[in-house]
């Protein structure tokens, strides 16, 4: 991943009016801290990343509808766009991307590719590899939008708001990560 | 029912819409296709991406029955079903099933076109289930029991204040204050829906496309329904005609790429949901909601996958329908139409699908009755070809349907034109299609009988009965046939005045119909623009190029007149004269219809040999002609400095509006280019009495961009011969052709 490629994301996200942060995986815990609104909701993030205490981690029907915040991984981003891959899991990170209104993906800076055609590389083999997750995935662009009332507006059925933290992560870490995919 | 009759009627329909709706849907589809142009823009491989798109689909078709059997496989090997149903009601019964096999009493629903073709929701709701349509746009539709006008935004034909007026009134009771804003609007939608989508049993989607490698649906949305009417429920059932399938997940890429731009302008919509059902993601079951939902599990979950074939599988076999199935629903042919955007799809459409395509989904799927019915709306001005994504020849469709349409039909008034149309049609087709369709004929009678034909065809008996029989409309001033043609004054005058020795070049001057017996000043102009750039100019007598039946849907004529035209020209490209062409709609058919007619060689020979004459005007001067020669340049007068051109929309689906302005503004000309897709004219369209008024609303948008401030005091210059008379009857001042602008005296 060249210095571009985060570069060309970040200009993406600001046209899409997506917020960003970039931390290091230390302080992800208090990123996510500042950035979210209560109640929160969130899944699981990668193993040496740690969701703040505040953030409810696996969420009932109730706090679905009563999260103002949803927090997960993305596991990709595709820089032209400003996508962020989202992939389903059982313990439903589809859902805590989709209800709350503000939604705050974590994601690898070495997860984002250029292009839409690296980005389906990397979604053949994941969907066809099956498992008991990766069989399913949203590729999120900005909050969700309608225009059917007359003028654009934020937040239809999903988020009205996104937010994304991209977390620097050290060469090594990123060459074996790979690797294991 | 008279024709007459039937023609009155549609001009009321079409009236009626463009004052109800017509504003909502200029403003929203001239958006979408403004923001279309934009974002292509920013997309550098574009064209080859819509090359992959369009190869993609043609294998897909292609291996049609294989890649069924395969996401049968792919779909069962992940625990889902996957019924094909032959047709509408056999889809229904099985949805139905699956819904009282579930004891559902609610189902919602995200949007999905084919969902519509099959009519499932009033099928359910007949058998008791209530059905919520969760798209915004359809919801409001759905509430105001309306059909959609368009099909990617179902709801364009209605403005905010229409949709705060329908919910305050529906909604009273819940409602504390009047609704306004788009916002408030919205939220009261989410809130509605949100509490349906939360008790729903069944979730309906459609798929926009199906990878047969993982079984995967791609579904393109922006407010995240679809995500949520696919995972709420336990239960989900996916509907999608048979030809959305795609080998491979990579195979989505240009789709994924293409599809909004094309459409609503959008670079890429908010979500491309990637479901391989039963998804992983736990139901979410509302009525036990202190439950974590991570203890509900994939195995909870059912998918059923109904592909519907419903007349697809035939149109595959059908050579000249099966392009139709590429088409990945985007709606960039509906709103760069200049016609779809006057009316939009409750005039131009038909049970389900709207827009140019519509025409091909109708007559495979419903008929050629249904397809009958707005066919006429396509007027072959093929803006739409360069905006398909898979590349379909949206317009040929149309001729084709409306050719099967003519031999359907009979009069008994045939008698009449008779004399007048030396066609190779079986007869009985509408009269006035046929009148116009062997217009060739009418001007050769016409010209031959000037000018007495013109006084004739312009009492007030004449045109009486011409708008009663043919169906011309009498508002129309009627082409002037000239006596003597171009043909004739190029011979009396003694043929060329540069000598085929001392010529730079020689160039055939393709007579084509209008500028041989009408505007035959066009002609004479562009013999003295060629011939002060030292070119040596022929004019033979050569059968018009067959384009005035083709817009008819007779096609057996149009190709007769392909094998005259190309026999008469054959000769000249030979002895490497190169073939020039006023008229842009003939050179279009050299271009591309002939590709239809003709061995692929002939084709390709007449093509790279003909030029249309600004473009022609532009490669002499490029290549060292000297521009001093041609009118104005130099010494103009002020008042011929500034000009607004309208270039013809065929000429600009060749590429060659630029060449005109290249050439004016090489000869010192400030030059204001048009914004409107087309003119509203083309060609016998206008003359029609049903469609007079909606061609005038077409054309006004060119008139409003003429009189502005900056158009105002601009010479008009436009390629067309039916733009030039369009422009005639829009606008107070005179136009001309461009090449009789610079063309010296
Ligand atoms: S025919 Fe082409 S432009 Fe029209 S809706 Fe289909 S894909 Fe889009």
């Amino acid at each position: 991943m060249a210095t571009g490629t985060v570069s060309t994301f970040e200009d993406s996200l600001e046209r899409l009016d997506v917020g960003w942060t970039r931390t290091s995986p230390e302080a992800v815990e208090s990123t996510l801290a500042e950035l979210i609104r209560g109640p929160a909701v969130g899944v699981a993030l990668a193993e040496s990343l740690s969701l703040p205490e505040s953030v409810r981690r696996d969420p009932t029907p109730a706090d679905l509808r009563e999260a103002k915040t949803g927090v997960t991984m993305a596991s990709l981003a595709i820089a032209d766009y400003g996508s962020l891959v989202l992939e389903s899991t059982p313990e439903g990170a589809e859902q805590v991307s989709l209800f709350p209104d503000l939604h705050v993906a974590v994601l690898y800076e070495s997860d984002i590719v250029d292009g839409m055609e690296e980005a389906f590389s990397w979604l053949g083999p994941r969907l066809r590899e099956g498992g008991t997750d990766g069989k399913s995935a949203i590729l999120a662009t900005g909050p969700s939008a309608t225009a059917d009332m007359g003028s654009l507006v934020r937040g239809a059925h999903g988020p009205k708001a996104v937010h994304v933290v991209i977390v620097a992560d050290d060469e090594d870490e990123n060459e074996a990560e790979r690797v294991d995919e | 029912m008279s024709k007459s009759t039937s023609r009155n009627e549609k001009a009321e329909k079409i009236r009626r819409l463009m004052v109800t709706e017509g504003d909502a849907v200029a403003t929203n589809t001239r958006g979408f296709n403004t923001g279309r142009y934009e974002s292509v823009a920013n997309l550098d491989d574009y064209e080859e991406l819509k090359q992959e798109a369009r190869a993609i689909k043609e294998d897909a078709i292609e291996r049609l029955p294989e890649l069924l059997e395969q996401v049968r496989e792919t779909v069962e090997a992940n625990g889902g079903t996957v019924y094909l149903a032959n047709d509408a009601a056999d889809a229904n019964r099985y949805i139905r099933e699956v819904c009282e096999d579930e004891a559902a009493e609610r189902v919602v629903k995200s949007k999905s076109m084919t969902s519509e073709e099959i009519e499932v929701n009033e099928d359910l709701e007949s058998a008791g289930i209530d059905v919520v349509e969760t798209d915004l746009g359809e919801w409001v539709l759905q509430v105001a029991d309306e059909a959609p006008s368009h099909i990617v935004a179902p709801a364009i034909h209605k403005s905010r204040q229409g949709i705060a007026d329908l919910f305050n009134e529906v909604f009273a009771d819940e409602l504390d204050d009047p609704l306004e804003t788009a916002e408030e609007l919205t939220m009261f939608a989410r809130e509605q829906l949100g509490e349906k989508i939360e008790g729903a049993d069944v979730g309906m989607t459609g798929a926009n496309f199906i990878t047969a490698d993982t079984g995967t649906l791609a579904l393109v949305t922006s407010e995240g329904n679809a995500r949520k009417s696919a995972v709420v429920p336990d239960t989900h059932v996916a509907v999608a005609g048979v030809e959305k399938i795609v080998p491979s997940v990579e195979d989505l890429q240009p789709f994924v790429e293409l599809i909004g731009r094309s459409g609503t302008g959008q670079d890429i919509t908010s979500y491309i949901s990637l479901l391989t059902p039963p998804v992983e993601s736990p139901p979410v079951d509302f009525a036990d909601d202190e439950t974590p939902i991570a203890e509900g599990s994939k195995s909870d979950r059912a998918f059923h996958l109904v592909l519907i074939d419903n007349g697809r599988l035939a149109m595959r076999e059908d050579e000249q329908l099966k392009e139709t199935l590429y088409c990945i629903r985007c709606s960039a042919c509906s709103n760069v139409c200049a016609n779809f955007q006057s009316v939009g799809g409750h005039a131009f459409g038909g049970e389900t699908y709207s827009g140019g395509i519509a025409t091909g989904w109708e007559a495979g799927i419903e008929g050629l009755d249904t397809a009958a019915e707005f066919n006429d709306l396509c007027t072959g001005c093929s803006r739409c070809v360069e905006a398909c994504p898979v590349g379909i020849d949206i317009p040929w469709i149309n001729t084709v349907v409306r050719d099967r349409i003519n031999r359907g039909e009979s009069s008994e008034f045939d008698w009449l034109v008779d004399g007048l149309t030396p066609d190779e049609e079986s007869g009985g087709m509408d009269l006035g299609k046929r009148f116009f369709g062997n217009f060739s004929t009418v001007a050769k009678v016409g010209s031959a009988t000037a000018p007495l034909s013109n006084w004739v065809a312009q009492t007030s008996v004449a045109r009486t009965a011409m708008e009663r029989v043919l169906g011309i409309d009498r508002r129309r001033e009627l082409p002037a046939f000239q006596r003597q043609t171009l043909v004739k004054w190029f011979d009396t005058r003694g043929g060329s005045r540069v000598d085929a020795a001392d010529a730079t070049r020689e160039a055939v001057l393709y007579p084509d119909l209008y500028t041989n017996h009408v505007q035959v000043e066009r002609g004479q102009a562009a013999v003295r623009a060629l011939e002060a750039l030292d070119v040596h100019v022929r004019i033979p007598d050569i059968s018009s190029s067959g384009r005035a039946p083709l817009s008819q849907g007779m096609i057996a004529t149009a190709e007769q007149h392909a094998h005259e035209v190309y026999g008469a020209l054959a000769e000249h490209v030979d002895a490497e004269r190169d073939i020039v062409v006023v008229e842009p709609s003939d050179l279009a058919m050299f271009d591309r219809e002939y590709e239809k007619f003709l061995p692929a060689k002939s084709h390709e020979r007449l093509s790279e040999h003909s030029y249309e004459v600004m473009e022609y005007l532009y490669g002499l001067l490029h290549n060292g002609g000297d521009a001093s020669v041609l009118r104005n340049a130099g010494d103009r007068s002020a008042e011929t400095d500034a000009v607004a051109y309208h270039s013809h929309c065929q000429q600009r689906t060749l590429g060659l509006e630029g060449h005109t302005v290249a050439v004016l503004e090489n000869l010192g000309y400030d030059v204001l280019t048009s914004e409107t897709e087309c003119c509203g004219m083309a060609g016998s369209f206008g003359y029609k009495s049903e469609y007079y008024e909606l061609s005038m609303d077409v054309g006004s948008r060119l008139q409003d961009q003429f009189t502005a401030p900056e158009g105002q005091g601009r010479t008009v210059v436009a390629s067309g011969t039916s733009c030039l008379e369009q422009l005639d009857a829009l606008l107070s001042r005179p136009t001309q052709h461009p090449v009789e602008l610079v063309a010296p005296k």
